[in-house]
């Protein structure tokens, strides 16, 4: 037999204090790190909420801007481009990414069904600013002119692979026996799909739709050469003039996202390089709106995960 | 239509079909299946894309457009397009995010996912998912006047009077340092910021996925838990923290509007990381709206193309190794 | 030579939170025997096994009232080093669980944490720890291997080389051929017999066979109305075989039921 115990008996004692602190001293490191990586966190939401209250008042939100010097400014304009922008994202974005999710879900290992993650994958991947020049290429040129079009184009692929691989995970957490109850009763394949699973599912899409809004509604680079900007977008005065005119419904929408759209990020990001103090001002406060905009959401979601659960 | 498909042959596809699902699944697949080929050939449309729109920047400049040559230059005006500013940039910045990232996410990944009591769990992960929920635009908002001046000038400012002098890596902490603090050394800890989020998730992931059993085995021969966690769980799980790293790197070279807002968006001769700079991401956020002509509208596009294939072939080589060494672990889960 | 007490386990009561998991177990454990414990599944076998080298520590809200006697001294007292009680109480496990290293890598882990870095002295131990776990023959050409590459049976002998390898005074095994086929838990079987002569061991099976074929005494486990669990009978397995003292114990060796 080997002399192990003799080998060790010698250093032990030292070994084991050395064993210990060593121990107690990384795991310490480990929670040093976490604080550090979350002091960001709390720093800028500090920050933002620090700067931003204070311009935060009615006129914020329901007026345009007005020129510098001038009181009672707002960026109506912004948040009504937000809503258009990704309203129109959400009709881009829901509909393949669902059905496809539907394949993804049943077929997981036919070819269709590997190269449709793999393609999610990757498509998840792609910089946001290359799906804006992938919008200006296949939208504005065409068109010769920005657009809230193609801004809801782009952001609408970004949310894509979120929307698709938020439904697919939830529509296989329902159990197979939901499905396969239904086929034995003789609904057919779309029906069963359709009236039961997704149903089921449903709560779990709609959270990670929420989570897609909550990053749609925060990206910039894609919208800057797609919906560009528009300090004097009025959704208001677009229906009501279309009105007076007697224009069709189709018309009056067509002028709502023909033109060119602003939204709050786009502003934030306008505003912030301006050497003019109010409108430095006026950024804090969009970031504020984002901020609390996305932290809602991401309460709102994990709650209703939580109270799915019980 | 269906009651031809009566008329058919039994063994005919359209036929076969027909019986095994029910009237209306026909249409039904048919959705599905486009729907997927849809998102497929996105991916592809965008390579294609932004091969199609570059190429007479590409036939005129060829490989020169990427080359580090010292002489690069970016000028609009007299139509020379060089992206070699540009690569470096985002290259430097991005591999200078990941050195300070990963020492930080490894230890937060560990310490959520072995290290942290029960209870603490759920809000600390949530509070990790909240960094990355961040718009992009609002780090640069904070950058440029928060973090900027009270952070990373004053560590500029001191990286320049420790180092700045010395032979060799002297050239990289090289002055003037901008007292405004706008630099690479400002995009890069920006980036670090925003990705220490995913390659947490991502490494947390990996280490909750491997066996119980392996920590007990340590344990059970009186390894501490440091020990446990050094020695045998990071080289099990090696190769999936490896693509965490990777697909952080991805984030980092794609990131445009916090580094716009802190880089200085300035075609710098000098490398040193305490000057102001350019990324890929950033001269086309800038000059793409206003481009002064075609072949400036191709090569901005053209940058694209390079940051889409870095990007791409990343996320590949990411994801390959996520999927190999969580496909090698048995599926039992950690108890 | 005289059988003393290797292990002696008094009024040990293990908590999960408020949920009493076993209820007041004494016995002994004697020194160079085979103890078997066995029962129903579910009546808390592992949970005693894994009281003895302090594992339930890893659970939630465990909590643990009573003493358990290493050579005289309780392994649960305030002061006592957790890491030195585990290295003396080696533990084998019901499913192989190498490390994802070489086959070398793997035995000499063990001495590795305890400050043994001379080559020499490792090569020596990992041939001793092998040797013993009757798989030198198997291996000793692809040491350098990984340990993944061998079979369930190889690679359940190689834990129990790993664990030999720190030499403990006590291997505690949980159900450990229970995943292995019947050749390699018979190879198994004869190890334990092999090398009891330098070790105690305490062993968990639901294999009554098993128990009656390789263990000197059995301890005999069952769960009461309040889910906790008891031992209700503890003997030399000779006569809780053939002329147990309680009729529960009778009933499950006869395979009446369990």
């Amino acid at each position: 037999m080997t002399r192990f115990k003799e080998l060790i008996a010698r250093n032990q004692t030292a070994l084991s204090a050395r064993r210990k602190t060593v121990n107690a001293l990384m795991l310490s490191l480990t929670m040093l790190t976490t604080v550090l990586a979350l002091i960001p966190l709390f720093w800028i939401i500090g920050y933002v909420i620090y700067k931003g209250t204070p311009s935060l008042n009615l006129d914020f939100f329901i007026h345009l801007p007005r020129p510098i010097g001038m009181d009672g400014g707002g960026v109506l304009h912004a948040i009504e481009g937000t809503i258009v922008i990704t309203l129109l994202a959400s009709v881009f974005a829901i509909p393949p990414g669902v059905l496809a999710a539907f394949y993804a879900a049943r077929n997981p290992n036919t070819t269709l069904g590997i190269a449709l993650r793999f393609g999610t994958d990757v498509l998840s991947g792609v910089p946001s600013i290359v799906i804006g020049l992938f919008a200006y290429a296949v939208i504005v040129k065409p068109m010769g002119h920005f657009s809230g079009l193609a801004g809801g184009v782009a952001v609408g692929i970004l949310m894509l692979p979120i929307i698709l691989r938020t439904t697919e995970e939830m529509l296989k957490l329902v159990p197979h026996t939901l499905r396969e109850g239904s086929l034995a009763l003789g609904a057919p394949e779309w029906k069963t799909s359709l009236s039961v699973l997704f149903p089921a599912a449903l709560n779990g899409i709609i959270t990670g739709f929420l989570l897609a809004v909550a990053r749609a509604a925060g990206e910039t680079a894609p919208l800057l050469f797609t919906a560009l900007g528009n300090e004097h977008y009025d959704i208001g005065q677009i229906i009501t003039s279309g009105v007076a005119q007697k224009q069709t419904l189709g018309t009056i929408l067509q002028r709502i996202v023909d033109q060119p759209v602003d939204s709050l990020p786009l502003t934030l990001w306008k505003y912030a390089q301006q050497p003019y103090p109010e409108r430095v001002q006026q950024s804090w406060a969009v970031a504020l709106v984002l901020m609390i905009f996305v932290l809602l959401v991401n309460i709102l979601a994990r709650l209703w995960v939580e109270f799915r659960k019980r | 239509m269906l009651k031809y498909i009566k008329l058919l042959p039994k063994d005919h596809w359209l036929s076969r079909t027909r019986r095994a699902t029910g009237y209306g699944d026909i249409p039904w697949q048919a959705l599905l299946i486009s729907s997927s080929f849809l998102l497929m050939i996105l991916v592809l449309a965008i390579g294609v894309m932004l091969w199609n729109s570059s190429a007479d920047a590409r036939h005129q400049f060829g490989l020169s457009f990427l080359l580090p040559t010292s002489d690069a230059s970016w000028d609009p005006v007299n139509n020379q397009f060089q992206a070699w500013p540009f690569i470096y940039g985002t290259l430097l910045t991005s591999l200078v995010a990941i050195v300070i990232a990963l020492p930080i996410s490894l230890g937060v990944a560990v310490f959520l996912a072995d290290l942290c009591p029960e209870w603490l769990r759920l809000p600390l992960n949530w509070l990790v998912e909240l960094l990355a929920a961040i718009p992009s635009v609002v780090y640069g908002l904070w950058g440029i006047f928060v973090f900027l001046p009270a952070f990373v000038a004053p560590v500029g400012q001191g990286l320049f009077d420790a180092f700045g002098a010395l032979p060799v890596i002297g050239v990289m902490f090289a002055g003037p340092v901008p007292v405004s603090g706008a630099s690479r050394l400002g995009a890069a800890f920006i980036l670090t910021i925003m990705i220490i989020p995913t390659i947490t998730a991502v490494t947390r992931d990996v280490l909750l996925a491997i066996p119980s059993s392996q920590r007990e085995a340590a344990l059970a021969l009186g390894a501490t838990r440091w020990e446990t966690i050094s020695q045998i769980l990071v080289p099990y799980g090696l190769s999936g923290i490896l693509g965490a790293v990777i697909l952080g790197l991805g984030r980092a070279l794609g990131e445009t509007m916090a580094v716009t807002m802190v880089i200085g968006n300035s075609i710098e001769g000098s490398p040193s990381l305490l000057r102001p700079g350019y990324t890929m991401a950033s001269v086309i956020a800038n000059e793409f709206a206003e481009a002064v002509t075609p072949l400036h509208t191709q090569a901005l596009i053209e940058v694209g193309l390079v940051l889409f294939v870095m990007t791409l072939l990343l996320n590949l080589v990411a994801r390959f190794l996520v999927w190999r060494v969580t496909r090698r672990m048995p599926q039992e889960a950690r108890v | 030579m005289e059988t003393i007490n290797k292990v002696e386990v008094k009024e040990l009561a293990v908590f999960y939170g408020n949920f009493r998991a076993l209820y007041r177990i004494n016995f002994a454990v004697k020194s160079n025997k085979i103890t078997a414990i066995i029962g129903p599944s579910g009546c808390g076998k592992s949970t005693l096994l894994r009281s003895f080298n302090r594992m339930n520590d890893l659970s939630l809200n465990a909590r643990v009232e009573g003493e358990i006697l290493l050579d005289g001294e309780d392994i649960n007292a305030k002061g006592v080093d957790v890491v030195d009680v585990r290295r003396r109480i080696g533990m084998v496990f019901q499913r192989p669980n190498p490390f994802s290293k070489s086959i070398y890598e793997n035995v000499a882990y063990g001495p590795r944490l305890y400050g043994v870095n001379r080559k020499s002295d490792l090569d020596k131990i990992v041939e001793g720890s092998i040797k013993q776990a009757a798989l030198w023959d198997e291996v000793k050409d692809k040491l350098h291997k990984s340990a993944l590459a061998l079979s369930g049976g190889q690679q359940q002998r190689l834990c129990i080389a790993r664990a030999l390898a720190v030499e403990p005074e006590v291997i505690l095994m949980d159900e450990p051929a229970s995943a292995l086929d019947p050749i390699s838990t018979l190879r198994i079987e004869e190890l334990m017999h092999d090398i009891v002569k330098q070790y105690t061991i305490i062993i968990v099976t639901h294999n009554m066979q098993q128990a009656a074929r390789v263990s000197d005494y059995t301890a005999m486990m069952m769960i009461d109305d309040r889910r906790a669990g008891r031992m209700i009978e503890f003997d030399e397995t000779q006569r809780i075989f053939t002329n147990p003292k309680d009729k529960r114990t009778e009933d499950y060796v006869t395979g009446r039921f369990g």
